[in-house]
């Protein structure tokens, strides 16, 4: 089963090559891993969908959690949340399909960003399934590039999933 | 005043009363060791700078304090890997420093540079390279507070020499501050009242006891609970010289080399109460048939290990010496007799034996040696056929008596370990016990030693073969022996005495007695080299993939 985590870690270098690492050499299987800034320029968010069994995933978070760059692991699976992705596609479309091409568009809400003479690009967010979609509509008409960011995802309403604000305690000894 | 980085890294060590290091110099680590000239702390100068991890790990378990390790960038750096992964699977507090080339240099293949912290992610609690001179106080603050705390283990600092060279304003921080670290350390009350339950309930109990016992100094605990509840006790190799070896409540180790009276208990066992211990498959064996019948009380520092390996009852994670100080007081005192006269039956039905007659046995040498020292020396061991006799006839009555490479099983670990506990504790008896194939992957340390004027009696079994590995050979490949012979092995006396060790050789059992008494009243080192039989097997054995109560004799 895919889980979906939200990770808090410094944004210290290497912190990405430490997670990756631990996930590779212990086995575990990352469907996919997006990494970013948040508001605090100290702290980055990941958001690492992982595919395994509830034994699997108590693993993995207890891995995660002994390094000591990562601030705070949740496991929102089975919370209300928002999910995205972004996807580019440079797909092939002369004259005799850019029409429909366009009409594909405007159905996924995707947008054109750049024409070639025989190409369009466009970009599209949405969810995992969504995208999937648009990928297999304009498969047929020839992908000539593709590039998706892996998936992004917040917790609905004003819970603050993270608990984003408990993590600026320090703790003395 | 402003200083250097690398002298602010010398007081710093000195603000951790940190007595010693273990080191070898080299260029980019040469700012700190232009530093250590001015300082009080004294480095020992290894022969190769394996034998200063490894010593240094050996000084950390010995002491209880954290080892630290000062090395070059490039091959300084690599050749600390196996005693960095060593300390790590062994859960040893280290702080290593490695220089690194100056920043400006790093990414650019210059001379003596390697990706240290890259190599060192997997088999660090944590590693720093330091980017900014002016941090270094702190994350040197960090890496000693993160060592010793939680489950310890080894922490690196890779200090690039233009940073080691930067003048920064000295200052040592009183606290740390690390969002991300925060290890538990009190049990949950509500789960020792859970355990305290299942252990009132409990017809057959077994205390399985890890290394967790001696790193966090629970020895006097673990005996208490065992002596309180009247239940046997087992140890992993780690946890060996947690409990008294010549308790009667004491089954002697257990797993794949285990005796079959500790095998015959946990199997049968209705509660097992683990301690400080993680489940290796070498104490497992068949992992599915591993005490089958029993409810299961974790407790463990590290939260990852419960419910690793097999599903737990009542998990608390916590350091072992406060839970079992919290959960004393709620066990009431039990007598009931009739699963200890069991485990006594099997005890006495299935002893450790091997055949006393005729040649000179290593398994002989170990029981000679712990009746000479009363079970109270501290036995380092390296990695081998050895290290299992050892760890079964040795009744070690000196909390942290034994000093051996269990998770990552490293040959070569021995000579410089027992050098390193010698070094932090002068004055009372250190023993190695060494294979002559372990004993000639790091026997450079003897120059250590030497110099250091370290009283380490060395015994080496030399059966001039690389006894596991034949034996295994011999069980699983029908004793078609393949790359084990060591005939061109040297006179390990005359070897001691061109170090100016005194060096005597054991040729039969007649001599055990006077000459290992003769040695151990030395006063400086001393090395035997006891020549015994290639055929001595270590035994019982559980062949792979079996339960350990199915062992054979070997």
């Amino acid at each position: 089963m895919l889980h979906t985590l939200a990770v808090l870690v410094e944004n210290s270098p290497g912190v990405l090559a430490r997670v990756a690492g631990l996930f590779s050499r212990r086995g575990y299987n990352i469907d996919s891993l997006a990494v970013g800034r948040t508001e605090d320029p100290e702290v980055s968010r990941m958001t690492i969908v992982v595919d395994g069994d509830d034994r699997v995933l108590e693993q993995v978070t207890k891995q995660l959690h002994k390094l000591v760059d990562v601030i705070k692991i949740s496991d929102i699976t089975a919370d209300e949340y928002v999910d995205r992705e972004l996807v580019l596609i440079k797909v092939n479309a002369d004259h005799s399909q850019r029409v429909e091409v366009i009409q594909i568009c405007d159905v996924f809400r995707a947008r054109i960003v750049d024409l070639g003479r025989k190409t369009l690009t466009l970009e599209c967010t949405g969810n995992h399934g969504k995208i999937n979609a648009l990928e297999e509509t304009l498969r047929p008409y020839g992908i000539k590039e593709l590039v998706r960011t892996g998936k992004i995802a917040m917790v609905r309403g004003t819970k603050n999933n993270t608990g984003y604000q408990d993590i600026g305690t320090k703790e003395e000894n | 005043m402003e200083i250097t980085a690398a002298q602010a890294l010398v007081q710093c060590l000195e603000k951790e009363q940190v007595e010693l290091v273990f080191g070898y110099p080299g260029g980019t680590i040469l700012p700190v060791y232009d530093a250590l000239h001015d300082s009080a702390i004294k480095h020992v100068l290894v022969r190769h700078e394996q034998g200063a991890v490894h010593a240094a790990d050996g000084y950390a378990r010995a002491t209880g304090r954290v080892g630290v390790v000062v090395a070059t960038s490039g091959p300084g750096a690599t050749n600390l890997v196996t005693g960095i992964a060593n300390a790590y699977m062994d859960s040893i507090p280290l702080v290593i420093i490695t220089g690194q080339v100056s920043t400006g240099m790093v990414g650019t293949d210059a001379f003596q540079e390697v990706d240290t912290t890259g190599i060192t992610i997997p088999i660090t609690k944590h590693n720093y390279l330091i980017k900014d001179a002016a941090q270094l106080p702190r994350m040197i603050k960090n890496a000693f507070y993160i060592a010793s705390t939680g489950r310890p283990g080894p922490v690196l600092i890779d200090l690039p020499k233009d940073m080691a060279e930067t003048k920064i304003k000295f200052y040592y921080p009183e606290t740390v501050h690390l969002r991300g670290y925060k290890p538990t350390f009190r049990g949950h009350p509500n789960q020792i009242s859970e355990a305290a339950k299942l252990i009132a309930q409990s017809e057959r109990p077994v205390i399985y006891a890890g290394g967790g016992i001696t790193s966090s100094r629970s020895s006097a605990e673990l005996l208490a609970l065992a002596e309180t509840i009247n239940a046997p006790v087992t140890n992993t190799l780690q946890g060996l010289s947690s409990f008294p070896g010549d308790h009667p409540l004491f089954l002697g180790m257990l797993g794949l080399h285990g005796t079959r009276a500790a095998n015959l208990a946990v199997t049968n066992c209705d509660l097992l109460i683990a301690l400080g211990a993680r489940f290796d498959d070498r104490v497992t064996g068949k992992i599915s048939e591993f005490a089958p019948q029993a409810g299961v009380i974790h407790v463990d520092v590290d939260p990852a290990e419960i419910g690793k390996n097999v599903p737990v009852h009542v998990p608390i994670v916590g350091d072992v010496k406060q839970v079992l100080q919290e959960l004393l007081p709620r066990l009431e005192k039990r007598t009931d007799p009739s699963w200890l006269e069991q485990v006594c039956t099997w005890k006495q039905e299935y002893p450790l034996r091997y055949e006393v007659e005729g040649a000179l046995k290593p398994q002989y040498v170990v029981e000679k040696l712990d009746e000479i020292t009363g079970g109270q020396a501290v036995v380092a061991t390296d990695v081998g056929q050895h290290q299992m006799w050892v760890a079964q006839y040795y009744r070690f009555r000196r909390a942290g008596g034994f000093i051996s490479s269990g998770g990552l099983g490293a040959m070569g670990f021995g000579l410089p370990a027992a050098m390193g506990a010698q070094i932090g504790l002068s004055g009372e008896q250190v023993i190695l016990v060494v294979g002559d194939g372990g004993f000639q992957m790091t026997m450079q340390e003897l120059g250590t030693i030497v110099e250091q004027q370290l009283p380490v009696k060395i015994i080496i079994f030399n059966n001039s073969v690389l006894g596991m590995v034949r034996q295994l050979q011999k069980v699983y490949y029908e004793g078609r022996y393949t790359a084990i012979d060591l005939k061109f092995n040297p006179d390990f006396a005359i070897l001691a005495q061109a170090y100016g060790i005194k060096g005597y050789t054991m040729r039969s059992k007649e001599e055990v007695d006077t000459l290992l008494s003769q040695a151990l009243a030395e006063p400086g080192p001393v090395l035997i080299n006891c020549l015994v039989s290639a055929e001595e097997r270590v035994s019982p054995m559980v062949l792979a993939g079996k339960s350990i109560s199915d062992a054979i004799d070997c």
